[in-house]
């Protein structure tokens, strides 16, 4: 595969504030393509603890657009991970809050990055024991290739080349006090 | 905040951070008991071994549906038509059991100190569900959890716990937690009940009396431990009449505490000895509150050790 063009100390940046505020309303434009003008009751689930966040501003901006209330729940994977007896520390179990009936409703899962497809395996275990929804979709705002899994995403913001040990960084306002999206060689590789 | 334990004998042995970490795991087990689904799959295909030398109907059964809540299986020891009866002893039991590749062993044992054998002697994780008057820990964290959840904090709070101290391992284990968590805890009790040097064993900030109506004085939380009468009580006090007058919480000694205060029990209840029945089943009772508690801190627990790699 061919390498990614970042610079060996501080990685390259790919999305600015701008571009992820882009990459959201193209997201956005997507879901109203297909669920219709006014939304079509389409409910949003973002993965903790991006997700959760680009979910938030995805449905603000779907609110903004078809003028129906877009609802947000947020989604935390621990429970449902495959790994989660093998790694070396037990990952801190944090809140899910789907604050709607999730019956019959079109629903959208939000996350940041799409690598390998477990976090979405275990989302999606995960979705199914609170309801049945009508359908379930996948918004990503970067898909960074490395399946592990036959999961691919129904609406992706960037797709990205990366190495399999690099590291994609989503900074987000809520969380890290500035947007932007960066890729970076695993540290580990420096010589 | 790593939590790096194989095993939860007492809460003597775990750090205020360790308690954190349970109690703050705890609250999103909680929240999967409303949903029409309560499992989730994270402990999937992990036996749970259950061991009881001495009755129980709630622990064992909450201890129960947390592991089939977390997708392990749990197994029930029949003490009676085991080979324990056959004089098979603690740790032959336990090794028998790890030859069967059990994943964790729950106990409860009369003898003080009997978990602390097993998990010396087990790979296996090894909780103790009550030794003896020495602790049980999983009491005291549903406790503290209940307590937080009602009063959204522990440090500060005015715990007055009320009735046998001596026989009691659920307020050993309360008054390790409580005092490690930044509370001030009253003892109260018959003086029979109460030993004198439970005031110095765990340091400033706990303080024992005799008068219900000084324990409860501006307390926050009413702790009425459960009068053991399988116990050797004879001669600790003179009746269980009389220690309903002195010491059982009825309404008209509740009201010397806090208007909020929340009252507590483990259970089961003697009612009309230790407390009495319009305060057990009162507006400020949070007694059923502690047993859905309890299945969602078991769940912690059993998610936190599954997870401690020592």
């Amino acid at each position: 595969m061919k390498r990614p063009d970042y610079d060996q100390e501080s990685g390259k940046q790919i999305l600015d504030a701008a571009g992820i505020a882009q990459k959201i309303a193209e997201l956005g434009q997507h879901i109203v393509k297909e669920f219709g003008a006014d939304g079509g009751g389409v409910a949003l689930v973002g993965i903790q603890t991006r997700g959760a966040h680009l979910a938030r501003r995805l449905a603000a901006w779907l609110t903004q657009k078809t003028g129906q209330d877009v609802p947000v729940g947020i989604l935390d994977i621990t429970l449902y991970r495959d790994d989660v007896l093998t790694i070396a520390e037990q990952p801190t179990v944090k809140e899910t809050d789907l604050p709607f009936d999730l019956e019959d409703r079109p629903l959208v899962l939000v996350d940041d990055v799409l690598f390998t497809g477990r976090t979405i395996r275990s989302a999606m275990n995960a979705i199914v024991d609170y309801g049945r929804p009508k359908c379930v979709r996948l918004a990503i705002l970067i898909d960074r290739g490395h399946r592990e899994l036959p999961i691919s995403a129904d609406y992706v913001g960037l797709a990205v080349t990366t190495r399999r040990d690099d590291i994609v960084d989503v900074n987000l306002m809520e969380v890290d006090g500035s947007d932007s999206v960066c890729v970076r060689p695993d540290p580990k590789d420096a010589v | 905040m790593p939590f790096k334990h194989k095993d939860l004998l007492g809460i003597e042995g775990l750090s205020p951070e360790d308690i954190e970490r349970i109690l703050h795991t705890a609250a999103p087990f909680k929240t999967l008991f409303t949903r029409s689904i309560k499992k989730v799959p994270t402990l999937r295909g992990k036996t749970v071994a259950l061991l009881f030398y001495e009755p129980s109907t709630r622990t064992r059964t909450s201890f129960e549906l947390a592991a089939a809540r977390l997708s392990a299986d749990a197994m029930s020891l029949n003490v009676d038509s085991s080979s324990i009866k056959k004089g098979e002893s603690l740790v032959d039991t336990a090794l028998n059991l790890e030859a069967m590749k059990v994943d964790f062993m729950v106990v409860r044992h009369s003898v003080s100190g009997a978990p602390e054998l097993l998990a010396k002697s087990v790979q296996a994780h090894v909780i103790n569900a009550g030794d003896g008057n020495h602790e049980h820990p999983t009491q005291a964290l549903l406790d503290l959890f209940t307590m937080r959840e009602k009063k959204k904090k522990i440090q500060g709070l005015n715990v007055a716990i009320i009735g046998d101290i001596l026989h009691s391992r659920v307020a050993r284990s309360n008054i390790w937690a409580l005092t490690k968590m930044g509370a001030n805890v009253r003892l109260c009790g018959p003086a029979t009940l109460v030993p004198q040097e439970m005031r110095s064993a765990f340091g400033k900030s706990v303080s024992v009396t005799y008068q219900v109506k000084e324990a409860l004085d501006g307390a926050d939380v009413a702790y009425v431990l459960r009068l053991q009468t399988e116990r050797q009580l004879d001669h600790l006090f003179p009746s269980l009449r009389e220690y309903h007058e002195f010491y059982g919480l009825d309404a008209r000694k509740l009201a010397w505490a806090k208007k909020d205060c929340i009252v507590m029990h483990p259970g089961p209840m003697n009612r009309g000895v230790e407390i009495a029945s319009p305060v057990a089943d009162g507006p400020q009772s949070v007694i059923l509150d502690q047993v859905t508690n309890g299945i969602a801190v078991r769940m912690a627990v059993m998610y936190l050790l599954a997870g401690g790699k020592v």
